[in-house]
């Protein structure tokens, strides 16, 4: 999985070059602080209706993430003990059904994106970038016009505030005041606390997006992830854009203000991902150490859990006791 | 006695036995911090966030102040600290000149009503006929403060030894004792509705109606855990009641976002889904220490089980008025009155009690 900060910090330094004219090169220095340029020429054009590609981190990202697997995510004990006590039931609440997935995840997922710019009329100056996903009609926007971030109280929003600069032809893309969202939907979460820095990079038709998520609450280390778009060469129907969710009561028999949650180690799927696909136990516990090449080393070491026996026919999945908690 | 000495004096009355740990210390949990009692309130600035067209918040060092502006003049819904009064009141006057009608406490700390008198005394009420027959210009001198009964009763409660009566100009000069007071100010529907037993037992949110801004007090903060202020009243049951009230009242967009736009008594401003991941750790840890209790866990039992790891890097704290261990404390001894853990079966005469 591109998952690891080492790894790609040098990646995105060559998608960096590769994507800079001879003259913006000149001026580049590996994780120097760029100025930000509002006159001069302009960065790539990313405008367009893009799709994206799923090759990369295809089981996490379109079947979705088994229940308990945090492999390759740098989370602390704590991001752990909460996703670890996270119910997917949690979903059927009315409050919860119509969550959106937060920008550092949301191009990860199924969708369609659609990028466009506003200019100053008078002058043509670059205002803003905008990213419309169709996945929960999300629109993003991303301010090029030097305005000041907002203040701590200012609200927090899914798709945070974004400032962005161009490095070269590279869209480089600041993001603070986001909301509590997660990293791997299967309860990983991500705090409010959470910044974002992406970059884009565009090799004809193809787009490619780094992101690189620091959040203190939740991660040890920056979380690098990329993916990979297509631009599309006609606009989708009017359908395809649209997500319409209308929260209903799923469950009548709920107690209201119940909050579905395992108690703390008594998940009852907690084995089942490393035991169907024989992984150890500390490696789909996550952690930064599990992002890099040296813990092959330590996983070839590490006991491989029994497999899991064979279903049996008619049988479904059994309710464990901590799923009763809070009913 | 200065008043600011008094005001202190007080505010540590309102405090449990285990907040008074904190010597000296003070209620104010803006941006997550203990003011001590040496506080440079000189250093604090206001912030003025603009929430709707008629409705800001100011944020500044004690609990956030709500400004309800109109044709009818201005609301205030709590007050802050004493000391930064003349910087709120300045804060008010950037916004408008119009007269303040009302101050409204969302609960009896001092970090909310510490600037009552002064900001009640620039403001004037409406009044006349009898009224101010009988109480002359005393009848529209000052904006009315009002708050919950409790809030009254427990600010006007005989001060236990050593402590000091908090002053008669910070209490409220209105109550209600049924579930809401609702009136009608600058064309809008406004509603003050009380919440038993929460973070105190006098808690009110104020809700204005066509605006779309719910001010919650400190039944809703994005800084820290709930503050179940038991000495005063308050339960971990009721706080989670609250909270899930809160969500009863604000509606979001169909993507959860926006909508009813919702004033913590602490932080930042947020809107639905902010109160919902609150309630969502509000109930697991209370539902994780109850699940405890019954299992016959003690309290270090339960301390040693971490019920509070997942949220205590975005809200725990070792030190201050109000800790991770006080919280879970609080929650192990109200889940033990609720929940008192069985007798020990013992058999007599072949029967089992």
């Amino acid at each position: 999985m591109r998952q690891r900060m080492s790894a790609f910090m040098p990646a995105i330094f060559v998608l960096a070059l590769a994507a800079t004219p001879v003259w913006a090169q000149a001026q580049l220095s590996p994780g120097g602080d760029f100025p930000y340029r509002q006159s001069g020429p302009p960065g790539a054009d990313f405008t367009g209706v893009w799709q994206p590609r799923y090759h990369e981190d295809q089981p996490d990202r379109i079947p979705g993430p088994e229940l308990t697997d945090y492999t390759g995510l740098p989370i602390n004990d704590s991001a752990r003990q909460y996703a670890d006590s996270w119910d997917s039931s949690r979903l059927t609440l009315p409050e919860e059904q119509c969550r959106v997935h937060v920008s550092p995840y949301i191009y990860r997922g199924p969708l369609n994106l659609r990028i466009w710019e506003e200019k100053d009329p008078k002058t043509q100056d670059l205002i803003a970038i905008k990213h419309y996903s169709s996945t929960f009609e999300q629109t993003r926007t991303i301010w090029m016009d030097g305005r000041p971030r907002p203040g701590p109280n200012a609200p927090h929003t899914w798709m945070g505030f974004s400032t962005g600069r161009y490095d070269g032809d590279m869209l480089i893309v600041e993001t603070t005041h986001l909301k509590k969202g997660w990293v791997r939907r299967n309860g990983v979460p991500m705090s409010d606390r959470a910044k974002m820095t992406d970059y884009f990079v565009r090799n004809g038709d193809v787009m490619s997006h780094i992101t690189v998520l620091i959040d203190p609450v939740y991660l040890t280390e920056p979380l690098v992830r990329s993916q990979e778009f297509l631009r599309s060469q006609r606009e989708l129907p009017a359908g395809t854009w649209l997500w319409v969710c209308d929260p209903v009561l799923e469950i009548a028999t709920r107690e209201e203000g119940d909050v579905p949650a395992y108690l703390p180690g008594e998940h009852p799927f907690k084995d089942e991902y490393a035991r169907r696909h024989g992984i150890p136990e500390i490696g789909v516990r996550g952690g930064a150490a599990t992002m890099y090449p040296e813990f092959q080393e330590v996983l070839k070491k590490a006991p491989i859990p029994p497999p899991m026996p064979p279903p049996q026919r008619g049988a479904s999945r059994v309710t464990g006791p901590g799923q009763q908690q809070g009913r | 006695m200065t008043t600011m000495q008094a005001f202190l004096s007080t505010r540590l009355r309102f405090l449990s036995g285990a907040a008074a740990i904190a010597a000296g210390a003070v209620l104010a949990v803006g941006s997550g911090a203990v003011a001590q009692q040496n506080q440079n309130f000189d250093a604090v600035q206001i912030d003025t966030v603009k929430v709707r067209d008629n409705v800001y918040m100011l944020v500044g060092a004690g609990g956030n102040t709500t400004i309800h502006v109109g044709s009818d003049g201005i609301m205030v819904v709590d007050t802050q600290f004493a000391p930064l009064s003349t910087k709120i009141l300045s804060a008010i006057r950037a916004i408008s000149n119009a007269p303040i009608r009302y101050v409204v406490n969302t609960h009896m700390h001092g970090d909310h009503i510490g600037g009552n008198e002064a900001i009640s005394k620039a403001g004037r009420f409406r009044a006349g006929g009898n009224v101010v027959g009988d109480l002359g210009a005393a009848a529209t001198a000052t904006a009315v403060i009002i708050a919950h009964e409790n809030v009254l009763k427990r600010l006007s409660a005989e001060p236990a030894s050593g402590q000091t009566q908090v002053a008669f100009a910070l209490w409220p000069t209105e109550t209600y004792i049924t579930k809401r007071r609702e009136f009608l100010f600058n064309g809008e529907a406004v509603q003050i509705i009380h919440e038993p037993n929460a973070h105190t037992d006098g808690d009110s949110v104020v809700f204005f109606r066509r605006s779309d801004v719910l001010a919650t007090g400190d039944l809703f903060t994005t800084v820290m855990y709930p503050f179940i202020d038991a000495a005063n009243g308050g339960t971990i049951d009721g706080y989670v009641k609250a909270l899930n009230a809160i969500m009863d009242i604000t509606v979001a967009s169909n993507v959860n976002e926006g909508g009813t736009m919702v004033v913590p008594g602490h932080g930042r401003l947020s809107d639905e889904q902010d109160v919902v991941e609150y309630r969502n750790m509000a109930t697991i840890v209370r539902d994780r220490v109850r699940e405890y209790v019954k299992r016959g866990m003690t309290l270090e039992q339960v301390k040693a089980a971490r019920p509070t790891l997942d949220f205590d890097p975005r809200y725990g704290s070792d030190t201050g008025f109000w800790t991770t261990s006080m919280f879970v404390e609080t929650i192990y001894r109200q889940m033990v009155e609720a929940n008192p853990p069985a007798k020990p079966a013992t058999q007599r005469r072949g029967r089992t009690e």
